[in-house]
Parts: structure tokens; C-alpha cells; sequence
């Protein structure tokens, strides 16, 4: 067996270059993920007419097709059908992609969260002479939030994975500067185990995060 | 004063409430007792608007609104006159004891946030839990969770407070201390309106009683009157199963009241 581990360690600075697009992908996605979904949550749970069924046909494209294939999609796709479109980077179409596929799952997160929150605490709050938006934001939502996060962190998880589906569509990031590194040294092996430990480095430490921040939000429900 | 004539609602076409009169004047304490499903609840929630009636009209304090035609601005207004004690202490669960209270006088009455703290501690002594407030409801006793409650109705120093069975979730161990804080309140005159299945209590604290059976009132009146003398037949076949609870040497001299 001929493991490089020198080698392997020499190219991890190389490749910790790349976090930054990595992580801007990622995060950039996941906020406008997180604006759509709830929005779309809200649809869901007031049960808009009309909306609640684009929301639904939405949501069943977005979950019930591969990511890599709405990335395709839209990045080859959709210029051939509106021209003005050519100029579309890659990087946003990634955004766009990696936004609208997590929105569909978040909105089914939110939902569940929110419908999760006793009425009693809307009607106690509209009883004190609060309006409905005062009692949403105030009271539901703050609860709402701490039943998402831990499956909304999963989906940030996720997307950090993700976001190397980008290099299909010619984005340099942190998997596309694997593959260019292993394809120039044909050390697979080791260039593609670097890659693997970055990731899982990134989603570790991203899980400290979000434990130090359930901890946190979970305070006041706990005895 | 709370003003309530013609008062109906349906849930699809379960007819709950029927035609409902009444009133409850400045200072009074009345108590509305009845069977299980006989629109109690219900009626109490059309009050605040957290069921929307059907037809009829309510006024409680300066608002008066027609069912026919609810206007939203109203509707705000409307609740703005009352508040509301539930049975299940409806607590906000995000928020301290302290900040329970507070929380809507900062949101809708505009205090500052020094004025609410003072306002909100004064009514936490009141209730005797002064102690919690910087706790979760969360790690309160369902009594001390009530009487937190009471205070969060108090603060908002509304027209009227409508309890809606107070102490039927609490462990019995705990039912006398927050009906030692409700009489408190009702001998300051403040205008309540209370939904009980503790008959004793509706006996002692109320000015007034009334009692409602399968959408309507079927009778009011003073509590002795009620519990003593019943002019329905209704409402002593009511009576006869808490006839034990409603312990007066009256109501066993009364024949209808055993053998009904
Ligand atoms: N949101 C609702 N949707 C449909 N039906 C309802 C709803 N709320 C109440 N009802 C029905 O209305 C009737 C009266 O209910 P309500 O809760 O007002 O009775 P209640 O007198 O308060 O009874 P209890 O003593 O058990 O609390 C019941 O038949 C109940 O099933
Ligand atoms: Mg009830």
C-alpha cells in the first residue's frame, strides 16, 4: 500500500482556500432557503388558496427530482429558453439551485414547527389586547424557531455537502481543486481524502455551533 | 359592564350557542356554571373574539360590536376590554414570569419597559410568587402557573376578566390557593366573569349566577337562589350530581334536588 501522507497534509493549505467559496455557497443558499421557506411555511399553514397549491406543486418538484438535475437545469437549461439568462454565472446558478432545493425542504420544517406551537399561546396572547402579528412574532415564532433548528441544521449540513455539485457545472471550489490537484499528481487517494477531512471538519464544527446555540435557545424549557 | 343580546354561533351545524342575553354590570361578579358541552366555553370566547359569533351583539366597556358586520379595528378594540384566564394557564412558554406580564404592556400599551417591570412586580407580590420572576413557567407548579396567569390578566387593567375554568386542571392540592387569589380580586370590584365547575366557590364569590344548558340560559339569579330554590327542572337535575359539592343544610331538605 502506498498511502502519501505527506503529500496529503502538503496540499490541505492548498485546499483550505477554498472554504471561503465553499462556505459562500452554503451560506448564501441557505439564507435565501430560509426566506422562501418561510414564506412558503406561512402559505402552507394558513392554507392560502390558490398558493397553497403552487406552494405544494413547488414543493413536490423541488423534493421529488435531483439536485444535481435542477442544477443542470438551470445552469444550461435556462438560458437556451430566455436568452438574457446566458450571462448567468455559475456560482449564482448554484446559488439558485442549492436555494430553491433547500426551500422545499425547509418549508416542510417550518410548517411542522409552527403547527407545533399550542394555539393556546395565540389565543393568550391576542386575549391580552395583542394583534395577531404581534402575537406571531412575539410569542410563535421565537417558539417555532427552537423546534426547526436542529432539522434545519441538518439541511445546512446538507448544503455544505452539497455545494460541491457545484464544480459539475465548472465552479472552482473546494472539490474541483481536489480533482484538479489529483488528476495532475494521480494521487486519488490522498487528494480526495484531504477534500473528505475539510468537509467533515467544516460540518464538526458547524455542529458545535449550532449545540452551543440549542443549549441556548432551549434555556427556558428546561426545568 | 358587559352587555351580550342575541348572541348565536354554530360550529358547521352544531348550534352552540342559541340565543344568548345577558349582562354583567360594573363591579359584578358573575359565575356561569352548566353541563359539559353546553357552550360555556364557547360563549366566553366569543367575548374576545377568539370565536367569531355568528349574529347578535356584545358591548363590554366603551365597544360595542354587531356580529353582522365586525370591523378588524373594532375587533382589536374589542379585546383591548378584556382578558382572559384559561384553564390550561396558556402561559407564554418563551418568556420569565416577569416577562410574561410585561411583555404585552411594552407590545400594545406602550409602557416603558422600567414602568411594566414595576407594574408587573407589584401584581406578582399581589399573587404571592413574587419570587419566580425571573423563572420559566416551565418550572412552576400548575398553581403557581395559575396565579402567574391571574396576574397577566390584572396587568393589562382591562374592563373585565373572563376566567374560563380556573382550576379544573390543577391538582387539588393546589385549587384553594388560586381561589384565594380570584376572591381577593373579586372584592376589589373589579368586573369578572368566571366559568366554574366548583360549586362552592361560584356560591361564595358571585354576585350572580347563571346557568346554561345546551345553548341557552336557562336560568339566572342570586347564588341562593340558584342553588337553593332552581326554578327549572333543568337546572335541578344540574344540580342533583353536584349536589354533594353544594354542601347546605337546604339542599338536602330540597326532595327534588336527591331524587332527581
Ligand atoms: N373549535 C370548535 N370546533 C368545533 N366544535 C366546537 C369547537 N369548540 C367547541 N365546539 C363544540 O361546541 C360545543 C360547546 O363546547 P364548549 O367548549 O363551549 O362547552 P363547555 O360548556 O365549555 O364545556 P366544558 O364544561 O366541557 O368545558 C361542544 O359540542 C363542542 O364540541
Ligand atoms: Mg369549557
Amino acid at each position: 500500500m502506498n498511502f502519501d501522507l505527506a503529500y496529503m497534509l502538503e496540499i490541505i493549505p492548498e485546499l483550505l482556500v477554498y472554504i471561503p467559496i465553499t462556505l459562500y455557497l452554503a451560506i448564501v443558499s441557505m439564507i435565501i432557503a430560509v426566506a422562501i421557506g418561510v414564506v412558503l411555511s406561512l402559505l402552507l399553514v394558513n392554507k392560502t388558496p390558490v398558493l397553497l397549491q403552487l406552494s405544494k406543486l413547488y414543493i413536490s418538484f423541488f423534493r421529488g427530482t435531483p439536485v444535481l438535475v435542477q442544477l443542470l437545469m438551470i445552469y444550461f437549461g435556462l438560458p437556451q429558453l430566455f436568452p438574457w439568462l446566458n450571462s448567468l454565472s455559475a456560482v449564482n446558478a448554484a446559488i439558485i439551485a442549492f436555494s430553491l432545493n433547500t426551500s422545499a425542504y425547509l418549508a416542510e420544517i417550518f410548517r411542522a414547527a409552527l403547527i407545533s406551537v399550542d394555539k393556546g399561546q395565540t389565543e393568550a396572547a391576542i386575549s391580552t389586547g395583542l394583534t395577531y402579528r404581534q402575537a406571531v412574532w412575539g410569542i410563535v415564532l421565537p417558539q417555532a424557531v427552537r423546534n426547526a433548528v436542529p432539522a434545519t441544521g441538518n439541511m445546512f449540513i446538507g448544503l455544505i455537502k452539497n455545494s460541491s455539485l457545484a464544480f459539475t457545472i465548472g465552479v472552482t471550489e473546494l472539490l474541483a481543486q481536489g480533482k484538479l490537484l489529483a488528476t495532475a499528481t494521480l494521487q486519488f487517494f490522498e487528494a480526495y481524502l484531504a477534500v473528505g477531512i475539510i468537509y467533515w471538519g467544516m460540518t464538526i464544527v458547524y455542529s458545535w455551533v449550532q449545540r452551543w446555540y440549542e443549549a441556548r435557545i432551549n434555556r427556558p424549557y428546561e426545568v | 359592564m358587559i352587555r351580550v343580546s342575541g348572541l348565536k354561533k354554530s360550529f358547521n351545524n352544531n348550534e352552540v350557542l342559541k340565543d344568548i342575553s345577558f349582562q354583567v354590570n360594573e363591579g359584578e361578579t358573575v359565575a356561569i356554571i352548566g353541563p359539559s358541552g353546553s357552550g360555556k366555553s364557547t360563549l366566553l370566547r366569543c367575548l374576545n373574539y377568539l370565536e367569531r359569533p355568528d349574529a347578535g351583539s356584545i358591548e363590554v366597556g366603551e365597544v360595542s360590536i354587531d356580529a353582522e358586520k365586525p370591523k378588524k379595528v373594532l375587533v382589536n378594540q374589542l379585546r383591548m376590554q378584556t382578558s382572559m384566564v384559561f384553564q390550561h394557564y396558556n402561559l407564554f412558554k418563551n418568556k420569565t414570569v416577569l416577562e410574561n406580564i410585561t411583555y404585552p404592556l411594552t407590545a400594545t400599551k406602550k409602557y416603558r419597559r422600567r414602568e411594566a417591570d414595576a407594574v408587573g412586580q407589584n401584581l406578582l407580590e399581589q399573587v404571592g410568587i413574587l419570587d419566580k420572576q425571573e423563572a420559566y413557567p416551565i418550572s412552576l407548579s400548575g398553581g403557581q402557573q395559575q396565579r402567574v396567569g391571574i396576574a397577566r390578566a390584572l396587568a393589562v387593567d382591562p374592563h373585565a376578566i373572563l376566567f374560563d375554568e380556573p382550576t379544573s386542571s390543577l391538582d387539588p392540592e393546589w385549587v384553594g390557593e388560586v381561589l384565594n387569589v380570584i376572591s381577593d380580586i373579586a372584592q376589589k370590584d373589579k368586573t369578572m366573569l368566571i366559568v366554574t365547575h366548583e360549586m362552592n366557590f361560584a356560591r361564595d364569590i358571585a354576585d350572580r349566577v347563571i346557568f346554561m344548558a345546551d345553548g341557552y340560559i336557562v336560568e339566572e339569579g342570586k347564588p341562593e337562589d340558584i342553588f337553593d330554590n332552581p326554578q327549572h327542572e333543568r337546572t335541578r337535575r344540574f344540580l342533583s350530581k353536584y349536589g354533594r359539592q353544594v354542601s347546605t343544610e337546604n339542599n338536602k331538605e330540597e326532595p327534588a334536588l336527591v331524587m332527581a
